[in-house]
């Protein structure tokens, strides 16, 4: 036995844009065409995978992160062996499972009880296997009353119980996970990630992808980070995140057609340190330059903060706080400056920012998220607001029935 | 890929048990279902062969439906086998882009879950016929050759029209299509002795020689004939030689198509 238990070398991945012939009809002008293929990369075809190497060693917790589209999913498929590499190689030792779907396979006819039985053989466990642990299952859903009904009619949060329950008792070597944390009401998530936890101490080579960045650097020690299907950044978690949140930060030309744009974004510290990563209660200094490409009169800048989940945290304007709207000629531009204080409890928190002149109710650029910061805390404090809390005291004294 | 397959041989279980019972769960007819297709072939071959004994001015006997009831049931699950299984693919999308295990497991689920049917249409037949004037020999023992032959011939069909209702979406169409037709390219309501010189043409389609065959050794106390159940052997060994290479060649290109 090796102690890698997941390695990619060199993988390549190409994929087709727009529609693929679907019909016998459409095959002959087709392969007419692929007669006259060139070699390499067609007119219609990109790589969604662009030489791509990584190791992930045995019991390891490894997290992917990237923007939509830049190719973890595939990746992730190239993983469980669904989509096969254009070229390269990938290598698994031992059995692997994934959690990417919860509840695939699940008859909406079927009973709970059945469903277990048909998830868990499609997960790649054997009768035999999900007899043993049938209990632990149920148990581990919350279900028990709820056996012998179809799942049609169960809610969507007891569907992705049941989902979860079932994958979670694979026992796999190495778990790809996608994204399937975040199912079922806030308890059972607390449930779902102590679960994962208890695998990864079990000795399970983990495989994490998500948006969620608070759990990714929770859960995990290395992270690799994916950019248009290339890796652009593979070390310790705490850096890949950083690497990844620096991305975020470019302000753009914005399209022609807008009269007014943002043009830079960007958050630091008093001292003018730009940062990714601040602390709860920690001053910042947000930035917004907006340029003019033709004249706009009376516009404002809107601030805004969401938590990972791109919930409304907060938000506010230059003219809800007294400021006057600005004007400007074409080719102007003009930088508000905010000094926030982060009242916020650790975790990931996406910055926005509009152009907008209210009294014609007019916006003229998004940029949600223009920016991504992380908080952290040396206090245990959770939830989204940092209420900065302190205890002063815990008096013990004997209750009044007591004493009677 | 008979390696693989015995691996996930609890998978196959539970695919063609989830079939199964959502068919018959759910449903008014419930084992009905599976003597339904039967009945309304078999119904519709008595009418036929009342039309023939009218025209040639024959009294119809009710031996004569005998041939056609046997031949049915293999009839009805080549049919809804090739039915079912072209589309146990594509109608299972979400898995075949989301979970790798070996795709055969859905075409090779859907013809177990009508060989279920058939057997239970086989279990009515049986129960039928000892009501009725059937005079059973020796040559009965061919029938589990024969059904084995038809078998090994659905199970490569049902592997390369999977593949292909995959890749293009109107090979279901061609198969519905052929396959409402060829009742009558296929000695279910007839026999081809019927035709005369003119019958070795009809069975030059595989399952001819196995459905006559079932139909004379069950009921007609003859032999099927050596030579062309060897002619249906030989293409049922080429659909099981090509079918699960060609299965498995395609099988990478799956998730992409699907």
């Amino acid at each position: 036995m090796t102690d890698i238990a997941l390695e990619a070398k060199s993988l390549y991945k190409k994929f087709r844009k727009g529609e693929h012939y679907t019909s016998l009809r459409d095959l002959i002008p087709a392969l007419a065409r692929r007669a006259v293929r060139r070699e390499g990369l067609g007119t219609d075809e990109f790589w969604a995978l662009k030489d791509v190497n990584f190791q992930v060693k045995r019991g390891e917790a490894f997290g992917i992160i990237g923007h939509n589209g830049a190719g973890k999913s595939t990746l992730l498929k190239h993983l469980c062996g669904i989509l096969a590499p254009t070229s390269g190689a990938l290598t698994v030792h031992g059995r692997l499972s994934a959690l990417i779907e919860v509840g695939a396979g699940f008859h909406l006819d079927l009973t709970g009880r059945d469903n277990i039985y048909l998830n868990g053989t499609i997960l790649g466990m054997t009768r035999a296997e999900i007899r043993r642990k049938f209990d632990a299952i149920v148990d581990f859903s919350e279900l028990e009353d709820f056996l012998d009904t179809p799942v049609k009619r169960y809610s969507s949060g007891m569907y992705a119980r049941l989902g979860f329950a079932v994958a979670a008792h694979v026992e796999p070597d190495v778990l790809v996970v996608d994204e399937v944390l975040s199912v079922g009401d806030f308890m059972f998530q607390r449930k779902s990630v102590e679960k994962m936890r208890e695998i990864m101490k079990g000795g399970t080579t983990v495989v994490f992808v998500s948006h969620n960045l608070r759990a990714v650097a929770d859960l995990c020690q290395r992270g690799m980070l994916l950019e248009h299907g290339t890796v652009t950044h593979i070390g310790p978690v705490s850096e890949t995140i950083k690497t990844y949140m620096e991305r975020g930060t470019n302000g753009s030309a914005g399209s022609e057609d807008q009269d007014a744009y943002v043009s830079r974004v960007s958050l630091h510290d008093e001292s003018g340190n730009g940062h990714v990563q601040f602390s709860a209660g920690q001053r910042v200094i947000a930035e917004v330059e907006v340029t003019a490409r033709r004249a706009v009169s009376r516009i404002a800048v809107v601030i805004e903060c969401r938590d990972e989940e791109m919930y409304d945290v907060f938000n506010t304007s230059t003219q809800r706080l007294g400021e006057k709207p600005v004007d400007l000629a074409a080719g102007e531009s003009f930088v508000a400056r905010f000094a926030l204080t982060l009242h916020l409890a650790p975790g990931t928190y996406h910055f926005g920012v509009y152009v907008y002149r209210y009294d014609v109710q007019k916006n003229y650029d998004t940029r949600v998220p223009a920016c991504t910061f992380y908080v952290r805390s040396d206090t245990d404090v959770r939830g989204v607001a940092n209420l900065l809390p302190e205890v002063l005291g815990q008096d013990v004294s004997a209750s009044s029935e007591a004493r009677l | 890929m008979l390696r693989t397959l015995r691996r996930h041989k609890d998978l196959l279980y539970m695919l063609s048990r989830r079939d199964i019972t959502v068919k018959y769960k759910q449903s008014v007819m419930g084992l009905l279902w599976a003597v339904l297709m039967p009945l309304l072939i078999t119904c519709a071959g008595v009418m036929v062969k009342l039309a023939l004994a009218s025209v040639s001015g024959r009294p119809a006997r009710i031996e004569d439906a005998l041939p056609v009831a046997v031949k049915s049931i293999p009839w009805a699950f080549f049919v809804a086998s090739l039915r079912f299984s072209t589309q146990s693919l594509s109608g299972n999308q979400n898995l075949v882009t989301k979970i790798a295990f070996p795709r055969a497991v859905f075409p090779l689920s859907a013809v177990a879950s009508q060989l279920f049917d058939f057997c239970v249409a086989s279990v009515v037949l049986v129960i039928a016929f000892a009501f009725a004037p059937v005079h059973l020999t020796v040559e009965i023992a061919w029938v589990p050759v024969l059904l084995g032959l038809l078998l090994a011939q659905v199970i490569g069909l049902a592997l390369l029209l999977s593949a292909a209702n995959l890749f293009f979406r109107d090979v279901k169409y061609l198969v519905e299509v052929f396959l409402t037709f060829a009742i009558f390219f296929t000695p279910v309501f007839y026999e081809v002795r019927t035709f005369g010189a003119r019958a070795q043409l009809l069975l030059l389609n595989p399952i001819a020689p196995l459905l006559e065959g079932l139909g004379d050794a069950v009921v007609g106390g003859r032999a099927p004939s050596l030579g062309w159940t060897l002619y249906s052997a030989a293409w049922a060994a080429l659909l099981l030689l090509v079918a699960p290479v060609m299965f498995q060649r395609l099988e990478p290109k799956f998730a992409e198509s699907a």
